[in-house]
């Protein structure tokens, strides 16, 4: 285990508890997580459907908040923010890649990316430039006027990526990115993730169910019902390796 | 910012057109329905005083029977007689002149041509109680009017009829049994009250229309018009208790004929004209509220789409007035061009209207204001409140909205 020391974790969880609804009905997703994780990592959260995976990754981007538990991000109390600082935590410094991809519908590609732009006020050059820049990185230059219904799964996919990382972003968390695609697109969509995390300093952090997928970042985090299972690290293992190799966790 | 919420709402506008069109359409039906009817309700009243302020200021109707209108009672109310106007002409004070008027419809022929109209016997007092003027040729001469010589003088819409373009001085008209020379043409008066014509009209001396036509000497009514200086009301006294006198009226007995001032009438069909305006009025009221519900309905129908899509505008880092801003921007852009479309609809069609139906057009900034305001305040409320509700929930929430 290489966690990193507390002080300089870019993210850290502590006891952070989700309860669903109230009363008898009421349902504990998440029971306590401890979790830290540093900058520049490359963090695979895996487990059984359930399990709390998409709680986490909720609470992680700000667009939920934990029961009970501390959430701090750079140091900073999330779970005492306003909701206006927290949505100004999304636009600064966080980027999200839904499992539902949450285009907005009827709106070209390009739009859907530049639309993170807008609300940070940056100019319509400089708007256009950078959608066209990120769209081109995910290997979507010419889609850039079609609509979400105009393409197929994996090219959602890739454009909900385009618009998470359009921002530089300190973190960038995905939450089954591949779930949608094929496993040759799957593999284009790792590669990505990886060339983000090493040549952008961008950390990582991606639920997947696909062991092989999984096996590309350099931590594995195992949920089990709403706990922290397993949390190995695997820095010394290149990321990206063949996927024989296989995942460890 | 506001820059960037105008642009983003005007984006939301074209990207939904028909849910646009759709809420734009109901602010348009209802404004323009409410505006239009009551504009031309207004018109029709103003029409109707126009109407009976062009039959001549101070002018009193004399007629047998206890009621004017519909339903008249005339059972033992004998018409008048010559004498009874000439001594209302001596012995009351104030009038201007006294036109008896007995009337009778006939057919008309002259050349290939026939022509129904409504024939009245009378004097050239009759012109000046009437407000007419002559067109061409001239009035009765007094040895028409004392012999009863079959001369006439006809309205604008009968010598078209008859004449076509044709001058008709001179020209004879068949009217039953005899014939009669045209001597003058009445200048036009154009549509009269509730859009009857006032031009078809055909004027002869009262002792012809008599002797040829009712085959009575009597006179079934009479304009009377008044000095300027007269109090209406102490002359209609003055020649009421002449004529219960004259018609041998005991003191218990009710009176057996009216005299009824024309702004007596022009205030009573006014008031229905009025009491029209306001059932339109209503009705229009209907149609504005059912195109707010339109607009409600379409708002509500696409809450689940539009929260989703709030839940993805705070999920990238919008905040949450930002968003509402946005949203505002968009009502209130869809409410004012429906608002202002649906005004621009009623003034395009009350003019039209009016013209056609030659009645006059008069702009009422109030209803434009008032429906204006109503339509676009449904739009606002309805497309903003569900936003704001949607905009207060954490992000994941809007996004798992269904
Ligand atoms: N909005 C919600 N209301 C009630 N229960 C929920 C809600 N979201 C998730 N859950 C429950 O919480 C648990 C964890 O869900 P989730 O984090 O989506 O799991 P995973 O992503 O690991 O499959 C599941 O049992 C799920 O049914
Ligand atoms: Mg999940």
């Amino acid at each position: 285990m290489n966690a990193p020391a507390a002080s300089d974790a870019l993210i850290e969880l502590r006891g952070i508890t989700k309860t669903y609804g109230q009363g008898p009905a009421a349902f504990q997703a998440l029971r306590g997580i401890d979790l830290s994780i540093a900058a520049g990592e490359f963090v695979a959260v895996m487990g059984p459907s359930g399990s709390g995976k998409s709680t986490v990754m909720n609470i992680v981007g700000c667009l939920d908040t934990p029961t009970t538990g501390e959430y701090l991000f750079r140091g900073i109390h999330v779970e005492k923010l306003q909701r206006n600082q927290r949505a100004l935590l999304r636009r600064h410094s966080l980027g999200f890649v839904f499992q539902g991809f949450n285009l907005l519908a009827r709106t070209s590609a390009q739009e859907n990316v530049e639309l993170p732009l807008l609300y940070r006020g940056e100019e319509a050059a400089a708007r256009h430039a950078a959608a066209r820049a990120a769209l081109a990185q995910v290997g979507l230059a010419g889609w850039e006027s079609h609509t979400p219904a105009e393409l197929s799964g994996g090219q959602q996919q890739r454009v909900a990526i385009a618009r998470a990382i359009v921002t530089r972003p300190l973190v960038l968390l995905a939450d089954e990115p591949t779930g949608n695609l094929d496993s040759r697109r799957g593999h284009e969509i790792m590669d990505l993730l990886v060339q983000l995390n090493r040549e952008q300093g961008i950390t990582v952090v991606m639920v997947t169910h696909e062991a092989d997928m999984a096996a590309y970042a350099s931590r594995c985090v195992h949920f089990v019902d709403g706990l922290v299972d397993i949390d190995e690290s695997r820095a010394q293992r290149p990321a990206g390796v063949s996927r024989q190799e296989g995942p460890t966790c | 910012m506001l820059i960037n919420a105008l642009l983003l709402a005007l984006r939301e506008i074209r990207r939904n057109l028909l849910r646009s069109f759709l809420t734009v359409l109901g602010i348009v039906i209802g404004v323009a329905a409410v505006i239009t009817m009551v504009t031309l309700g207004n018109g029709a009243t103003q029409m109707v005083s126009d109407q009976i302020s062009s039959l001549g200021s101070n002018l009193l109707v004399l007629r047998p029977g206890q009621r004017m209108g519909p339903g008249r009672d005339t059972a033992g109310s004998p018409n008048f007689k010559k004498s009874d106007l000439e001594a209302i002409r001596t012995q009351v004070n104030g009038l201007e002149v006294v036109a008896p008027v007995a009337g009778s419809s006939a057919t008309l022929v002259a050349g290939n041509n026939n022509w129904s109209a409504t024939i009245n016997g009378t004097t050239n007092d009759y012109l000046f109680a009437g407000n007419w003027k002559i067109g061409a040729g001239r009035e009765f001469q007094d040895d028409e009017e004392r012999a009863g010589k079959a001369v006439c003088i006809i309205g604008a819409t009968v010598r078209r009829e008859l004449f076509g373009s044709r001058n008709p001085l001179g020209d004879e008209i068949r009217v039953k049994t005899f014939s009669c020379q045209v001597v003058g043409l009445l200048a036009a008066k154009g549509q009269g009250a509730m859009g009857m014509d006032q031009d078809d009209i055909v004027l002869m001396p009262l002792a012809t229309v008599q002797r040829r036509l009712t085959g009575n000497p009597d006179v079934p009514t009479a304009l009377i018009s008044l000095k300027d200086n007269a109090e209406p009301a102490a002359v209609m006294a003055q020649i009421r208790s002449l004529l219960r006198e004259r018609r041998k009226l005991a003191e218990n007995e009710a009176d057996n004929f009216t005299v009824m001032d024309t702004k007596q009438i022009a205030e009573t069909l006014s008031g229905t004209i009025r009491t029209m305006t306001g059932l339109l009025g209503a009705v229009a009221a209907v149609s504005l509220l059912v195109g707010g519900i339109g607009i409600m309905n379409i708002m509500l129908v696409s809450v689940t789409e539009r929260t989703r899509e709030i839940g993805i505008r705070l999920a990238i880092g919008a905040l949450e007035h930002e968003v509402l801003l946005q949203f505002l921007i968009e009502a209130v852009v869809l409410s004012a061009f429906g608002g202002l479309v649906g005004m621009v609809l009623a003034f395009v069609a009350c003019f039209g209207l009016s013209s056609l139906l030659g009645m006059p057009f008069l702009f009422n900034p109030g209803i434009n204001l008032l429906a204006f305001g109503f339509s676009a305040a449904i739009g606002v409320i309805f497309g903003f409140v569900p936003a704001r509700r949607a905009a207060q929930l954490d992000p994941i929430v809007a996004l798992r909205h269904e």
